[in-house]
């Protein structure tokens, strides 16, 4: 393991004070609580939005506070949910009177944790609204699991209804953005290589030199298959058809292709990975109007990419547009 | 042989103190197994959890009550640990102790019963049923063997040794199956032919109490 380390237990902590300060105008950090709060917070009047989750997954969430985004962000131990008293410490740091939502990735820790967040909160008078976030195709959705993952539809829920608490929507219509984003958007990944969690200091799995691990998470976990690794054309026709499958759109429909890298993979692969979406995308019938590329939801130094495609419509484009200004997003801000 | 007939105060601490210095030596073996089928922390998260938990019972006045002991234990676990485990674990003691309430001093089917809440508040929470691949699959048959063995007759220390043996047999059996619950079942079929790192700290609970009330 090669890493830029002290001691491991203390790498969290370490990273979340540098953020503050590198970005200070925009985000502060309160150590004892391990949070990381809008430096405005609170708003009156303006429903706050808090995300959370384990950490390694940089920028999530923590580069994704600031004006048109989210207003607080509990990182947790790498790749651990945080705990309930983190997530009601943000809660009653950025409610400004008019509600809070809690955006959740549905993974049983974040989801056992928030939901005793929430019920705290509601005990101190907060009116909290939980989104939980299950995009990933790579599992198939059941009475007899956990669920589909919650993946790169976080990025998009958290600009999209970040944009909504800004133009003044209430916390029911906040919330509502929000899931209706996550009931448009699906995803899929694969990986090229395992990543080393600093605690761990190995990483979590082996993968042979022309082999690559189909449907992965976002917690270095083996995917749900492993593969011959494919071209990037073979990957991109993976990708698409996985997403597209699962969405059934019209032709003509106005999709946000989202590639995003999982930490390790350089943005010049990344682009040359958009390059085949967008065109596979056309040749499909649809109509790429808005993209992200970049390395926005990551697992460490893990190698990989993962599409996530979101049927737009009117409100949600326009909220896409929307200012942002966050350390890790922005535009006409 | 200084078996104890009745759990007081000092029974609990020697107990999770007990459990503290299991978990930090199998650490390893619990990240390792979480690795197969998990991210490979769940040493490092219970070992930090048990470690604050050390912490916490050793602030605490010597006449607390054991329900109360578990209470301060459950909701540290909940405050440090994080993922499913802490939740979990943390609902387990949290619910026993509730069971128990103040009582300075209890027998062991009162224990019994107090841990079956704990198993209850961790199926409530999780939702988990026998065979999921979870620590239910090593915790229900544990308590359920130290209630029978007490119905039965036998001491609270040998219970406490059968309660171990259920949930050591409960943890192997988890290998061949599929998981459908926790981070595990995102695997699918790759989650069959590796140990539950929950059901394996499990046999860690249950030895320790069986050692501390032995």
């Amino acid at each position: 393991m090669r890493k830029l380390l002290n001691d491991p237990a203390d790498l969290v902590k370490e990273s979340l004070a540098g953020l503050a300060a590198a970005h200070g105008d925009l985000v502060r950090y309160d150590a004892a609580q391990q949070i990381l709060v809008r430096a405005d917070a609170p708003r009156a009047g303006k429903v706050a939005l808090i995300s959370g989750g384990g950490s390694g997954h940089e920028p999530l969430h923590g580069g994704f506070i600031g004006h048109g985004m989210l207003d607080a962000a509990c990182p947790g131990e790498v790749f651990t949910s945080p705990v309930p008293e983190q997530m009601l410490a943000a809660t009653k740091a950025v409610d400004g009177g008019a509600g809070v939502v809690h955006i959740v990735k549905n993974y049983t820790g974040d989801v056992m944790n928030f939901k005793m967040a929430a019920e705290d909160a509601a005990d101190e008078g907060i009116a909290v609204e939980s989104v939980l976030i299950d995009d990933d195709v790579a599992v198939q959705d059941s009475l007899y699991t956990a669920g589909r993952r919650g993946v790169g539809a976080t990025v998009l829920a958290e600009k999209i209804a970040g944009a909504a608490a800004e133009r003044g929507d209430d916390v029911a219509a906040v919330a509502g953005v929000a899931r209706r984003v996550d009931e448009r958007a699906r995803s899929f990944g694969i990986a090229l290589s395992s990543c080393t969690p600093p605690a761990a200091g190995k990483p979590i799995f082996d993968l042979p030199e022309g082999e690559m691990e189909v449907g992965i998470g976002i917690h270095g976990e083996p995917g749900r298959r492993r593969a011959p690794l494919g071209t990037l054309d073979e990957i991109a026709g993976l990708l698409v058809e996985a997403v597209t499958t699962d969405l059934k759109l019209e032709s003509g429909t106005q999709v946000l292709p989202f590639v995003n890298g999982m930490g390790g993979t350089p943005q010049i692969e990344l682009y040359a990975l958009y390059g085949e979406v967008d065109r596979l995308l056309r040749a499909a019938g649809l109509e790429p109007v808005r993209r992200l590329v970049g390395s926005y939801i990551t697992s460490l130094e893990m190698a990989g990419a993962s599409l996530t495609l979101l049927a737009l419509d009117d409100d949600l484009t326009a909220l896409w547009d929307a200012p942002v200004h966050t350390p890790a997003l922005r535009w006409g801000a | 042989m200084s078996s104890v007939t009745a759990v007081v105060p000092q029974t609990v601490v020697a107990w999770l103190s007990g459990l503290a210095e299991d978990v930090a030596a199998q650490a390893d073996h619990l990240t390792q197994l979480d690795a197969a089928i998990g991210d490979g922390d769940h040493g490092i998260n219970m070992n930090r959890g048990m470690s604050a938990v050390v912490a916490t019972l050793g602030e605490q006045d010597d006449d607390v009550a054991p329900g109360r002991l578990l209470i301060v234990a459950g909701k540290t676990l909940v405050s440090t640990v994080g993922g499913a485990s802490g939740p979990l674990w943390g609902s387990f003691f949290r619910g026993a102790g509730r069971a128990l309430g103040d009582a300075p001093e209890l027998e062991g089917p009162e224990l019994a019963e107090a841990l079956a809440a704990g198993v209850k508040a961790v199926q409530d929470l999780g939702a988990a049923v026998p065979g999921d691949k979870t620590m239910v699959d090593a915790l229900l048959p544990a308590v359920e063997a130290l209630r029978e063995a007490l119905a039965g007759g036998a001491s609270l220390a040998d219970a406490a040794r059968s309660a171990a043996d259920a949930a050591a047999e409960g943890a192997r059996g988890t290998v061949p199956l599929q998981a459908r619950k926790g981070r595990a079942s995102y695997l699918g079929e790759r989650s069959v032919g590796h140990e539950d790192p929950g059901a394996a700290s499990t046999v860690l609970v249950m030895t320790a109490l069986a050692r501390a009330v032995g």
